[in-house]
């Protein structure tokens, strides 16, 4: 039970110190991809450290609700990280929260993330806030269908047991979650705001969802808010590590797998953020009213994974 | 003495209650003079009385069923009340939420006149006296009876302030609909006694009824009670009637009113029919997922908090019907350990309901107090002037947007959990498109989500859209302690599932004769098998703190605690004013460009040379148009046929009656 408990820290510690590394590996790889110079692999780093030193600037009319919710977002974050199994399986915390709660998680950092946007009563932070609840409407539930393919398939909403029991069976053939893989794509990039959704480095009023909401923000707040993204981005794809090439998680217990599954994970990540970079190259940002037929889409393409699932795998 | 008190059953501790409620009703009004015994004396005993009823409610659950008769009403036609779980259940559920909103209701009644006042104070507790009544009947008789009393006396209520005409079309909607439902109701138990002419319930329990009838009792039930709770396309009184009542009765009719039908629904179907057919649960489930999903997209584009609210309630409601279907789908499959974790859910969800609903309908009594309106687009930046009621909002709204840790959340991952077990159904074709069904109840709450987002933004953030708020006040401590116990409710409910389950159990084992499992500890919920799905809110929210609270301690400790005060920045754009923030209409846009096929937008747009440019617009129920006008229509052209037959003559009647006779005559002779 302690070393479970001490492999849980370890875990969550290494997402949080790695998130900004794997953002700044999926910046550098976008880079390239445009033909830009690079930024080296450690600049959000940097950025986080400069922004911590900074005298926070807060609007007079903010509500104590507006310097909680940085703090409430990035713990959710850590929380998700924690949750899901990215070097080891099975850890203590994991019964507490099953992916339904996961996405639940999800929604308590978002709704703190519009009320927060909300608060000063600007222009774009009321924009954001909107288009934000207008796309998680649709990104929330595709992703929880998402989870249903897996659980079908696992008999199980318990993240250990979903990759437990993917991990072994190598040689089955799910197409269900062929499907399932593409509509968690297309989720990942509404929730993450990324290319096609939304664009992370805009700031231009037409398009942008989350830079809108995080507009008022400075210093540590904005740091938080960061780094939070960052693990959110970093959580999302050992997700979707663990939900479509499981293996290599240490299973439960086993100590000696933790160098290999570390170095697994790495690899896979990297590899990760070079597909992400790539896909967000080739794709163009899509108008704000085409964003609900992308996701709509999403949520279509999980639900016909469903109904594939009882067609061909039952 | 002690004797007696012991020997009585909790069936007679809830029918003293009932007294004491009625009691407390028409002592008001020998009050009329005075308005501060009124609020300070009759309510609190009022709050008192509530606290007695969920305290019976628990005994109830725990104790075995227990009758009683009382020698009231018609000779040879007593009240047969009985008390078993199921109704035990829904006597706290009314209880805890009544006390709360009672606790409210003595800081919100303060500043009315002592005359009309203590009318209201009859009404409110011939109210709950009929609510409570409705939970324990045990005959058809005595159901009616309680079931019009509960009718009539909201419909008083709701028509509180008769003078503003939009209040006396509202409370006609509702009388109107309130009947046609109480209609269905009778002929439901006319089938249910099945032509012997013995209407208590004991009785029916034991009437054998072939498949036909049973299916027409639960089609009537399912409509006259549908009417009540305000299904999809009965609902259309819901967001007349809620708005236009006073807060705490809104509070009061949304959490537990509604409740009231669920409870008859759930009588009908299981305790007084005795075959159940699988069909009668395919067709709860898709009206109740096409409740859920209108009411709420629906509830994105109001722009006038009650009324918002009130769609919220029927989401909800269509969310209890869903989890009602899938109960009588596993049950008539034979999976009684599955019927008994939608059931759990189901009930779970309705107490649920009744707190943070309360909650919210409360504290929107609070903000029109405080701002005098009920238009969102007029108000904002409560929060920093009304801290105590902004925060427990926070608690309700998070709490009925199903986010974790609190309550809301529990009863939605039950849900999702049973739908995740349809595969095992037996029947083809169910079981396949079952699952598909849940994609509904998850975007229904993921659009649940948005709804309260816009409800809080737009009410309690951002900078006031008009002058006069910053002149608002702050709820009294009565409010504040009402709102306290309605949000306490929600949090425990919230982190407490396990405990809530084991008070649930006596219900679920009176219905599906199971017990639902948990296989983990006290802290952690796992109703099917720990292997299968587990969730422990109370170490969510510890992790969730803790983290918070060392993320905190490190930022302030590595670094530093500055801080500056400035002017918003908003891209640097010089002009800002509290206008360029989403209104409340602006907030809900993007659902109405999304699912404008459901309602009929009117919009008044002024020409460019308008002196004073005025801009109208409102998004309204495309159902009304559809249905009830038509409807409408048609009565009114058969009574105008009828009306042909009155001429006002003397002899016309007289010949009428004469012909009657003779008609009469003839059919009796023959």
């Amino acid at each position: 039970m302690t070393t479970g408990i001490l492999l849980q820290i370890v875990q969550t510690l290494i997402a949080i110190s790695l998130a900004p590394l794997f953002m700044g590996w999926v910046n550098q790889c976008r880079a390239w991809l445009q033909g830009r110079s690079a930024p080296p692999v450690t600049q959000p780093y940097r950025t986080l450290k400069k922004l911590f030193n900074k005298d926070a600037v807060v609007a007079r009319n903010a509500s104590p609700l507006f310097r909680f919710a940085p703090y409430l977002i990035f713990a959710c974050m850590a929380l998700a990280a924690g949750i899901v199994p990215t070097i080891a399986n099975d850890l203590p915390f994991s019964p507490a929260a099953d992916v339904i709660a996961l996405v639940g998680i999800f929604a308590l950092a978002r709704a703190f993330q519009a009320l927060a946007a909300m608060d000063i009563g600007t222009a774009f932070g009321t924009l954001g806030a909107r288009r934000e609840m207008l796309v998680s409407f649709l990104a929330e539930p595709a992703l929880l269908m998402v989870f249903f393919n897996a659980s079908f398939i696992s008999h199980s909403t318990q993240l250990p047991v979903i990759v437990a029991a993917l991990a072994h069976r190598e040689f089955a053939i799910y197409p269900s979650m062929a499907f399932a893989a593409v509509a968690f794509w297309m989720v990942s990039t509404a929730e993450n705001a990324r290319i096609p959704v939304d664009n992370p480095t805009t700031h231009l009023e037409l398009t942008m969802i989350h830079e809108a909401m995080i507009l008022e923000y400075s210093a540590r707040h904005l740091a938080l808010i960061e780094w939070a993204v960052a693990l959110k981005l970093f959580t999302y794809s050992a997700l979707g590590i663990a939900l479509f090439i499981p293996w290599g998680i240490a299973p439960r217990g086993d100590l000696t797998a933790l160098p290999l599954a570390i170095l697994v994970l790495v690899v896979k990540l990297a590899a990760g953020g070079a597909l992400l970079s790539l896909l967000e190259a080739i794709s163009a940002k899509l108008r704000l009213f085409r964003a609900p037929e992308f996701l709509g889409t999403a949520f279509l393409l999980a639900v016909l994974g469903m109904l594939i699932h009882f067609l061909l795998e039952v | 003495m002690t004797n007696l008190l012991t020997s009585l059953d909790p069936v007679d501790w809830a029918w003293a209650g009932i007294l004491y409620w009625l009691g407390l009703g028409f002592a008001a009004l020998f009050l009329q003079r005075s308005r501060s015994l009124l609020t300070n004396l009759v309510f609190p005993l009022g709050a008192l009385g509530a606290l007695f009823i969920a305290g019976v409610g628990v005994a109830g659950l725990l104790a075995p069923v227990s009758t009683s008769v009382l020698p009231i009403g018609l000779p040879d036609l007593p009240f047969h009340l009985r008390l078993d779980a199921l109704s035990a259940f829904f006597l706290l559920l009314l209880g805890g939420a009544a006390f709360g909103v009672t606790v409210y209701a003595i800081g919100y009644f303060r500043h009315m006149e002592a005359g009309p006042l203590a009318v209201l104070t009859l009404w409110y507790h011939l109210f709950l006296a009929g609510m409570a009544g409705v939970m324990l009947a045990d005959d058809a008789y005595a159901f009616m009876v309680c079931w019009e009393v509960m009718a009539l006396s909201s419909y008083f209520l709701v028509t509180t302030d008769h003078d503003i005409p939009d209040i006396r079309s509202a409370g006609f909607l509702y009388l109107l609909i309130a009947h046609v439902g109480a209609v269905s109701l009778l002929l439901c138990f006319g089938v249910l006694q099945g032509g012997h002419g013995n209407y208590t319930f004991g009785y029916m329990r034991g009437a054998a009824l072939t498949p036909f009838w049973a299916s027409a009792a639960y089609l009537l039930a399912l409509f006259g009670f549908g009417a009540k709770a305000g299904l999809v396309p009965m609902h259309v009184w819901l967001p007349e009637a809620h708005p236009a009542a006073p807060s705490p009765v809104s509070a009061l009719m949304s959490g537990v009113m509604l409740k009231t039908a669920i409870y008859g629904l759930l009588r009908v179907t299981f305790d007084l029919l005795n075959i159940q057919l699988a069909w009668w649960g395919a067709l709860a489930l898709a009206l109740g997922l096409v409740t859920a999903l209108y009411g709420v997209i629906f509830a994105a584009v109001q722009s006038d908090m009650k009324r918002l609210l009130a769609w919220s309630s029927i989401e909800n409601i269509g969310i209890i019907l869903a989890a009602f279907g899938l109960t009588l789908i596993f049950y008539t499959d034979g999976k009684g350990a599955l019927a008994a974790l939608t059931l759990t859910a189901l009930l779970y969800h309705s107490i649920n309901h009744a707190f943070f609903k309360g909650l919210l309908f409360v504290s929107t009594g609070t903000v029109l107090h405080a701002t005098g309106t009920r238009l969102m687009g007029q108000m904002g930046g409560l929060i920093r002037i009304m801290p105590w009621t902004a925060w427990l909002t926070l608690i309700g709204v998070l709490a009925i947007a199903g986010i974790p840790p609190l309550n809301g959340f529990v009863s939605e991952w039950l849900l999702l959990q049973a739908f995740l077990l349809t595969p095992g159904l037996t029947q083809p074709y169910l079981n396949m498109v079952i699952p598909v069904a849940a994609a509904a109840v998850a975007m229904a709450a993921a659009l649940a989500a948005y709804v309260m987002v816009k409800f809080f933004g737009v009410i309690f953030l951002g900078q006031p859209r008009d002058p006069a708020l910053l002149h608002a006040h702050e709820a009294s401590w009565p409010q504040r302690l009402g709102m306290v116990w309605l949000a306490a409710g929600c949090v425990l409910l919230g982190l407490f599932p396990t405990q809530v389950i084991t008070w649930i159990a006596p219900v679920v084992r009176l219905i599906t004769n199971q017990r639902l499992v948990n296989d983990g500890n006290w802290l952690l919920l796992a109703p099917v098998s720990a292997e299968r799905a587990s969730y422990a809110p109370l170490i969510f929210l510890v992790v969730v703190l803790v983290v918070l609270l060392l993320t905190f301690i490190w930022v302030r400790r590595t670094y530093h605690g500055r801080l500056r005060r400035s002017d918003p920045w908003d891209c640097g754009y010089p002009e800002q004013d509290a206008r360029m923030q989403d209104s409340a209409q602006g907030f809900g846009q993007p659902i109405r460009h999304i699912f404008v096929s459901f309602m009929r937008v009117e919009r008044e747009t002024p020409d460019p040379f308008d002196r004073q440019p005025q801009y109208h617009g409102a998004t309204l129920d495309k159902l009304w148009f559809v249905l009830y006008e038509p409807i409408a229509r048609l009565t009114n052209w058969l009574s105008a046929q009828a009306g042909r037959l009155q001429h006002g003559h003397i002899q016309w009647y007289l010949t009428y009656s004469f012909m009657t006779l003779i008609f009469l005559l003839v059919f009796v002779t023959r």
